[in-house]
């Protein structure tokens, strides 16, 4: 294949982690945004996402679309409990005291992927698609499972983009992130939201978790990466920005996948840690962003 | 005299002299365990200066045990240099990393700081892997025993001996914690915890606390690779599993099991996770388990540790 | 004989200008008083020239120095101490470390350190707080070891911000005490709000309003000014 046709299947590649990467660090950049809280754990909600999919599929080995549409629905909202419950149990109490959060994170990260090691194993497994069809283009065919992720990655984007800008519910959220006090005066609920932003944040993760994992295996190591490259866009888009983190979620993920294909990812993920740990030294309030204090 | 020097240092020394004593009681397998445990506490103790003194939690130390880790190993290995000059080597390689990362990492704090400092153990991380025709990345490489010979003089130290090894380690943490306990009764002492407790009154009081930072950063840097080289000399193993975030995060653990902030804190935490860890891997492969539960637990009921509750509760005049 | 002069000194916050072209000057060995009306300006005036808030314009000189571009630990070194108007003393340590960290950088070795730091107690009236720790003091003793703090760096300018505020009648006499011996070695620039307390310590008094320099002069000038008596007061 010559370079123009690899070019695109790059970016082609490039914009299917783009949109699973958006989803991901949505997640991440709205419970930065309204509880202040860097949540370490992230990736390991998308992993958890990935393997109860793979967990609700091998119920129904016969039909995968069944299977596949099952877990899209059922394991964002069991990890979802699995949020509410760290939150409840253990991110409230400390009251979300920043240093005492990541910690705890630290210690959430190491609880849930050692018990995904106990009871999945340390082996990577795959999911059928629920679709399978190759979408044929002149230079090479391209799995349209691929297409499809993409398509329900928007429709989700879309989704949460209305639940927060045209919703009661988003307003309380958007009120809660931008003056907690005053939020709290006017009667609402804060630790209520606090809880419901955690619990929306872990199920983006996991939605992008399912939506991967016919494509990508399910292993129990596999949230670390999701987790780097989401710190990553969520900083260089700017603490407490949602636009920010889209657009550089599309960037990362679109220079990501073209690197890889052209580059080694080592070099690449080097390259981009250093690049954010400087982003977050010399502007702090990311490339975009406009961080409340 | 400050009140309580003379106990508190009375009890150092006795530490230091019961484990000195322990070498001759313990069977083979704890022998050889209580080595180990006597070079992570070490590392421990780098730890604790920067986080327990200067309150700057650092979530990327693993880059400066791997800097002594490998300062002294890739020399060694590849350059062919002794023992001696290796462990040097190794402690002014984590020492100058620290001076690199902290003149940047310093400009931020509390959380920014944590992740900057995340970040670049990461980057460091991924370089071992990158230049993995030098350092064999994951799969690491091990000292061959002639390089483990030294000999000043008519002494000769054979560091494959248990007993050196022992004794070796037992010196590098005697020499870590009698630094840091005479650090902490300093002026210099008092300034980095007066910046913990309120850094804009510190600089406001005449103090250049950037500096102060810099230079906790940078004596941490200096314990943290000493400890590394000092593994990678006794230990013989150099490879890239010590560089990633596993090793940022134990000694955090094992500082605040034993107690923030305290000068002895750092070797009971050591001492107790890795029996727990030891323990536990006999069971499962899931022996992580015990560091998140262990960090969550700390975090949420415990705050102070062992040594820390200990303190407040019973003996104040604890370093 | 000048120790400190402003020229054209400006802060803007965002739209606001805090500090609108002061030029304010002090001599040596004097009691300067700043007054005003609430955002008057007196907090960020004197937290420009103690340097923890920089200047949007304007210069400052101390001793006939330019130190406008000077961090603010190294003005502290330079001899200008500030007293935090909400208190921000060490809480979570005892006087005696909260005092010896002021006084370590001019004393040597701990026997001296200890000397001097139970001098500094006695002097403002804690002498048996040593060991007790500084958060659990009442109100009135922390704002004391506030000013200990102060003394202890030895400042050829003392700047008090509200020093008086929170104390009872009985600790204000005490505190007025101290002032006048202590102006007997520095000089002393405090921003009051208690007339009392400006009309019995200061020797001048400087009035601020909406950033700006209102009046200056003697306190029975002060006092009699019908401009500042609208400020305070409105029209």
């Amino acid at each position: 294949m010559s370079f123009g046709p690899h070019l695109f299947l790059a970016l082609l590649e490039g914009t299917v982690a783009a949109f699973v990467l958006a989803l991901t660090a949505l997640g991440l950049s709205l419970v930065f945004g309204v509880m202040r809280v860097v949540n370490v754990a992230h990736g390991e909600f998308f992993m958890l996402g990935a393997v109860l999919a793979w967990a609700v599929s091998s119920l129904v080995p016969a039909s995968p679309a069944l299977g596949f549409l099952l877990a899209l629905i059922a394991s964002p909202l069991a990890v979802g409990a699995v949020a509410l419950l760290a939150d409840r149990l253990v991110l409230r109490r400390l009251h979300y005291a920043p240093e005492a959060t990541i910690v705890a994170t630290i210690g959430l990260l190491y609880i849930l992927q050692q018990l995904v090691l106990t009871f999945y194993g340390p082996y990577a497994r795959p999911v059928a698609a629920p679709i399978s069809f190759r979408v044929q283009f002149p230079w090479f065919g391209y799995s349209g499972y691929k297409l499809v992720v993409i398509a329900a990655a928007a429709a989700l984007l879309a989704a949460t983009w209305y639940l927060l800008m045209r919703t009661r519910i988003g307003l309380v959220m958007r009120a809660t992130q931008y003056d907690r006090e005053t939020a709290q005066a006017f009667g609402i609920p804060v630790e209520r939201v606090y809880s419901g932003i955690f619990a929306l944040g872990a199920m983006l993760a996991a939605v992008a978790g399912v939506l991967i994992v016919p494509i990508q295996q399910a292993h129990y190591l596999m949230g670390l990466d999701p987790l780097l490259l989401s710190f990553i866009t969520v900083i260089i888009g700017g603490l407490g920005s949602l636009r920010g983190t889209l657009v550089a979620a599309f960037v990362i993920g679109l220079s990501d996948g073209v690197i890889s294909v052209f580059f080694s990812p080592t070099l690449a993920k080097i390259i981009a840690t250093l690049f954010v740990a400087l982003v977050l030294v010399f502007r702090p309030s990311g490339l975009f962003g406009s961080a409340r204090a | 005299m400050r009140s309580g020097t003379g106990r508190a240092l009375l009890l150092h020394l006795a530490v230091l002299a019961v484990l000195f004593g322990l070498q001759f009681v313990l069977p083979d397998y704890h022998h050889r365990s209580f080595a180990r445990i006597l070079v992570l506490a070490s590392y421990a103790v780098g730890y604790n200066l920067l986080l327990g003194y200067t309150g700057l939690l650092s979530l990327g130390h693993a880059m400066l045990f791997a800097a002594g880790l490998y300062g002294a190993g890739l020399a060694v290995q590849h350059l062919a240099i002794d023992a001696a000059s290796g462990f040097v080597l190794g402690i002014l390689s984590g020492l100058a990393l620290a001076l690199v990362v902290g003149l940047v990492a310093l400009r931020t704090s509390g959380v920014a700081f944590m992740i900057v400092t995340l970040m670049f153990s990461q980057a460091a991380f991924l370089t071992t892997l990158y230049f993995s025709a030098v350092t064999r990345g994951d799969e690491g490489f091990t000292l061959p025993a002639a390089a483990r010979q030294y000999a000043i003089g008519d002494l000769f130290f054979d560091l494959t001996d248990p007993g050196t090894r022992y004794n070796l380690a037992l010196l590098l943490f005697g020499a870590c914690l009698m630094a840091s306990f005479a650090l902490v009764r300093s002026p210099m002492g008092r300034v980095l915890v007066a910046i913990r407790e309120n850094e804009p009154r510190t600089v406001m009081l005449g103090y250049h606390t950037f500096r102060y930072k810099l230079l906790a950063l940078a004596a941490s840097g200096a314990i943290s690779g000493a400890a590394g080289a000092a593994y990678a000399l006794l230990f013989s193993y150099v490879g890239s599993t010590f560089a990633s975030i596993q090793y940022s995060i134990l000694p955090l653990l094992w500082v605040l099991l034993g107690g923030v902030g305290t000068t002895l804190g750092p070797l009971i935490g050591t001492l107790l996770m890795f029996y727990l860890i030891d323990t536990i891997s006999g069971y499962t492969s899931a022996y992580l388990l015990v560091v998140g539960l262990a960090l969550v637990l700390l975090v949420l009921l415990f705050p102070k540790g062992i040594l820390g509750t200990v303190r407040a509760k019973a003996a104040p005049w604890l370093p | 004989m000048t120790l400190l002069a402003t020229h054209g000194l400006v802060r803007h916050f965002g739209g606001v200008k805090a500090v609108d072209g002061v030029d304010f000057a002090l001599d040596r060995g004097e009691i300067r008083a700043i007054i005003g009306p609430n955002g008057a300006g007196k907090t960020t005036l004197v937290g420009i020239i103690c340097g923890r808030i920089e200047p949007s314009a304007g210069r400052i000189r101390f001793e006939e120095r330019d130190i406008t571009g000077l961090s603010a630990w190294r003005r502290v070194q330079r001899g200008i101490a500030y007293t935090f108007q909400i208190t921000s003393v060490f809480a979570g340590l005892t006087c005696f470390d909260n005092l010896a960290l002021a006084a370590q950088r001019g004393v040597h070795g701990h026997r001296a350190l200890e000397k001097e730091v139970a001098r500094l107690l006695g002097r403002v009236g804690l002498a048996d707080s040593a060991n007790s720790q500084a958060g659990v003091l009442p109100y009135g003793h922390q704002r004391l070891l506030e000013v200990a703090l102060g003394l202890a760096l030895k400042p050829k300018l003392l700047i008090l911000d509200e020093p008086t505020q929170g104390l009872s009648d009985a600790e204000i006499d005490h505190f007025c005490a101290l002032i006048r011996e202590v102006a007997a070695e520095a000089t002393v620039l405090l921003i009051e709000h208690n007339m009392a307390v400006v009309m019995e310590l200061a020797q001048r008094i400087t009035v601020m309003d909406n950033g700006r320099i209102l009046a200056e002069g003697a306190p029975e000038e002060i006092r009699a000014n019908a401009q500042v008596q609208e400020a305070y007061l409105g029209p």
